[in-house]
């Protein structure tokens, strides 16, 4: 089990002891498992959050892609750049929508980061992006220390970043090493191989072993996380997931029919790659990691890691900032803290104490 | 640079992000599968496990731990409280409930000893405390620049059930008080305990007096929500029969073919799963199966918040500078870490001098003892010699006396042979002298 770090609270005479709490036999039925639906209730009228943040090279395939996640025309139009030259600074374009499925609403914000890695010059590229992630966790954390807080705080913050591999079918990049060395610790990142219809099956197994092993000679902690498996479930679950990431993924809002049934797929003179299934792409894996499953997760993961690491750095570091607001602080850690990310136990009751770099 | 600041530290990004303000409905064209959104969280919460604080205020042996018991269908183990406590105290006390895959953590908190007072002056003061303390170690908690809230065992309390005593004429004052001081830390719910000693219509005018009474002194008691369809309608009825008059027993007595919780008189049977006879179950539905949920989160929204701002402006803060305000709260650690460090140090200061003048002391004290020492050398020394005079002085008288003795001894003899030579020739001229006389 990884260590937990828990806080000692300041010892009050007057409250009860967690630790000593008897298990008791209920005789009957009281009602309590009610407040399920209580929560479910609750849930349903609040309504759901998230956001998402696509990052990757022109030509990707990253509007289409999550024009096909979410199965609606997200990106009003054609995604800008196609046609237009490149623009000289990376620029960030967010859409908020909501959306409803039987009854829940969700609303979704999609940050597209058109420019990234185009220019011939790619030096600190992943600045905006940084700075981006920070000023979503800033404009939280301000609100959170009001004093007359509002009941629900909106949450912009990055829950997701996917991004987009270039299927060269060789190992990753520097530039895909230098971002998702520094992502990785800021939020969580789930790379997937873009446009993997490029690809046979063999180059795709190949590509994904060596960019697997490219993370982990980079010590590159990509979603799910190995230290925030709570129990045995989750980890037989997420080890079936690490397996396969980076999911080869391919796009595609357009649909055709197939043995008579309509589905999503590209048409290329040599047959029609299916999104959906699975023998074609792995898209419906990446599908179900951010929709079906993780969703909970990633948020959760978001409020309770990364953005209490960011609030501890800006509240320790608040010194050497100058006064002013919208001021974020973009120092990427030391080596030290490059191999340990805080080890967190997410929504857990088991109580260790653990000691970390802080 | 002359300033220290960290690497990497952007002044400006060149980047342009904007919002899309207008918030399109999109329509999806197909199934996306995030309708399993509200599964996901609960599955989340039901790993975590909940927590629930119960509060019971009332007097000795109203009947809060036979309720607690009958409510939650367990024996919670307590022995009754005497009448003889000096103040009002509060004791809490946890327990893990499960049922089926959920777990409760719940914790019930008696005031021991209210009522029983002859002064009853002071008697809501450990209850206020009691609660504000554990707003505060959520507030700290909060507070903290490296904290874990999520896995954080929540103690404030989320409902407070006042037992009110079935006199059949109004609530006393001490009733009024108490409540007055607690309606904005808490949700009240209040109860009529014992409520088998009051009689149908007896119980109708004094609920409405109750109620009456209650709101002619501004009490805000707790309102069952109405907002959302689902529950507004019990919500809406069950809010006529506030105060619930409930009837607690675990004892079970057999009525018909099934054993049920009652208590039995001689003139009948008061059964507390009987919602003619008692509102017991109306109290179960609202409290747990209802408004769990609701109760917990006004607890947070509501009366925390409430406290939150308290305190936060008792400490200073302001919120109208929005410039100011996260720094302002960097300001006071900053405030309060240099203080901190400022008495660490001004102990070391103190621990330090403090040192020296013992050590000055002891230094001091051995000085003394070294001279005493000295002193005591000294005089043994000039004792030792005075003594030594002294006996040699002797010596030296002795012999003198025995020099003048060996004298005198020698000249005694000598006088004596003298004598004897004299003696001897007097003798012979004696002797010549006769024999001459002869002649």
């Amino acid at each position: 089990m990884d260590p937990l770090r828990r806080s000692p609270s300041p010892c009050l005479s007057l409250r009860p002891s967690s630790p000593s709490t008897p298990p008791c036999e209920m005789l009957g039925p009281v009602g309590i498992e009610a407040v399920l639906d209580q929560l479910k209730i609750k849930a349903m009228k609040m309504g759901f959050e998230f956001n998402i943040m696509v990052v990757g090279q022109s030509g990707l395939g990253k509007s289409t892609m999550v024009n096909t996640l979410f199965k609606s025309k997200v990106w009003k139009s054609d995604p800008p750049g196609l046609g237009v030259p490149t623009p000289q600074t990376l620029q960030l374009h967010s859409l908020t929508h909501v959306i409803e499925e039987k009854g829940v609403k969700l609303k979704l914000t999609v940050t597209d980061t058109p420019g990234f890695g185009d220019q011939i010059n790619n030096d600190n590229c992943w600045d905006p992006i940084l700075g981006y992630i920070n000023e979503q966790y800033e404009q939280y954390l301000q609100q959170e220390i009001l004093i007359t807080r509002q009941r629900h705080i909106p949450d912009t913050r990055v829950h997701c970043c996917v991004y987009f591999v270039p299927p060269t079918g060789h190992c990753l990049r520097p530039l895909d090493i230098e971002f998702l060395q520094r992502l990785c610790r800021t939020v969580n990142v789930v790379p997937v191989i873009a446009r993997a219809d490029s690809l046979t099956m063999e180059e795709r197994e190949a590509f994904r072993r060596r960019i697997q092993q490219n993370l982990r000679t980079h010590c590159i902690d990509v979603y799910p996380q190995m230290c925030f498996d709570e129990d045995i479930n989750d980890k037989i679950l997420n080890s079936k997931l690490r397996d396969r990431i980076p999911f080869a993924v391919v796009g595609a809002d357009q649909e055709h029919v197939v043995n008579g049934r309509c589905v999503l797929g590209r048409k290329t003179k040599w047959g029609i790659i299916e999104v959906e299934n699975m023998a074609h792409c792995e898209f419906p894996l990446l599908r179900d990691l951010l929709i079906r499953s993780h969703l909970q997760d990633l948020k959760d993961i978001t409020h309770n890691v990364h953005y209490e690491n960011y609030r501890i750095i800006r509240l320790n570091e608040s010194h050497l900032l100058p006064r002013g607001p919208g001021w974020v602080n973009l120092a990427p850690a030391s080596p030290g803290q490059l191999t340990t990310p805080r080890t967190f136990k997410v929504c857990r009751g088991a109580h260790d104490d653990s000691d970390d770099e802080f | 640079m002359e300033e220290r600041k960290p690497a990497h530290v952007l002044r400006s990004f060149k980047y342009a992000a904007f919002m899309n303000e207008e918030l399109r409905n999109l329509s999806l064209s197909g199934h996306v599968g995030f309708d399993s959104l509200p599964d996901q969280l609960v599955n989340k919460s039901t790993s975590q496990g909940f927590c629930f604080n119960i509060l019971c205020v009332g007097e000795t042996g109203i009947g809060k731990s036979t309720l607690m018991d009958t409510l939650f269908n367990t024996k919670f183990e307590s022995d009754p409280a005497t009448h003889n406590e000096p103040g009002v105290r509060l004791k809490a006390r946890s327990y893990e409930l499960q049922e089926s895959n959920v777990r409760l953590k719940l914790t019930i908190v008696d005031t021991v000893g209210f009522g029983d007072q002859i002064n009853k002056d002071d008697s809501y003061k450990p209850i206020v405390e009691y609660i504000d303390a554990q707003f505060e170690a959520y507030l700290q908690e909060e507070l903290k620049i490296k904290r874990s809230l999520f896995n954080y065992h929540d103690t404030r309390i989320h409902a407070c059930l006042y037992f009110i005593a079935p006199t059949g004429h109004s609530l006393k004052s001490l009733d009024l008080v108490t409540m007055k001081k607690l309606d904005s830390k808490v949700n009240i719910i209040p109860i009529i305990a014992k409520a088998d000693t009051i009689a149908k219509n007896e119980l109708h005018k004094f609920k409405s007096k109750i109620m009456s009474e209650l709101v002619s002194n501004g009490v805000q008691i707790y309102q069952f929500p109405t907002d959302e369809e689902t529950v507004a309608e019990i919500n809406a009825t069950m809010s006529v029969h506030l105060p619930f008059a409930v009837v607690g027993s675990t004892e079970e007595v057999k009525i018909g073919n099934k054993m049920a919780k009652a208590r039995q008189y001689p003139w009948g049977v008061v059964q507390v799963e009987n919602e003619n006879h008692c509102d017991f179950v109306k109290l179960r539905e609202m409290l747990i199966r209802v408004n769990m949920e609701d109760l917990r989160e006004q607890t947070h929204t509501r009366h925390y918040e409430l406290y939150r701002r308290c305190k936060l402006e008792e400490m200073g803060f302001k919120d109208t500078d929005p410039d100011s305000k996260p720094f302002s709260l960097q300001e006071t650690y900053e405030a309060k870490r240099n203080e901190f460090l400022g008495e660490l140090q001004k102990k070391e200061e103190e621990m330090r001098q403090m040192f020296v003048m013992r050590v000055k002391e002891k230094e001091a004290e051995l000085k003394e003892a070294e001279k005493e020492l000295h002193e005591k050398f000294d005089l043994l020394k000039r004792t030792h010699q005075e003594e030594k005079k002294k006996v040699e002085d002797k010596k030296k008288e002795l012999e003198e006396e025995v020099n003048n003795f060996q004298k005198k001894k020698a000249a005694a003899q000598l006088l004596q042979s003298q004598a004897q030579q004299s003696g001897a020739q007097q003798t012979k001229k004696d002797k010549d002298k006769k024999n001459a006389s002869f002649t």
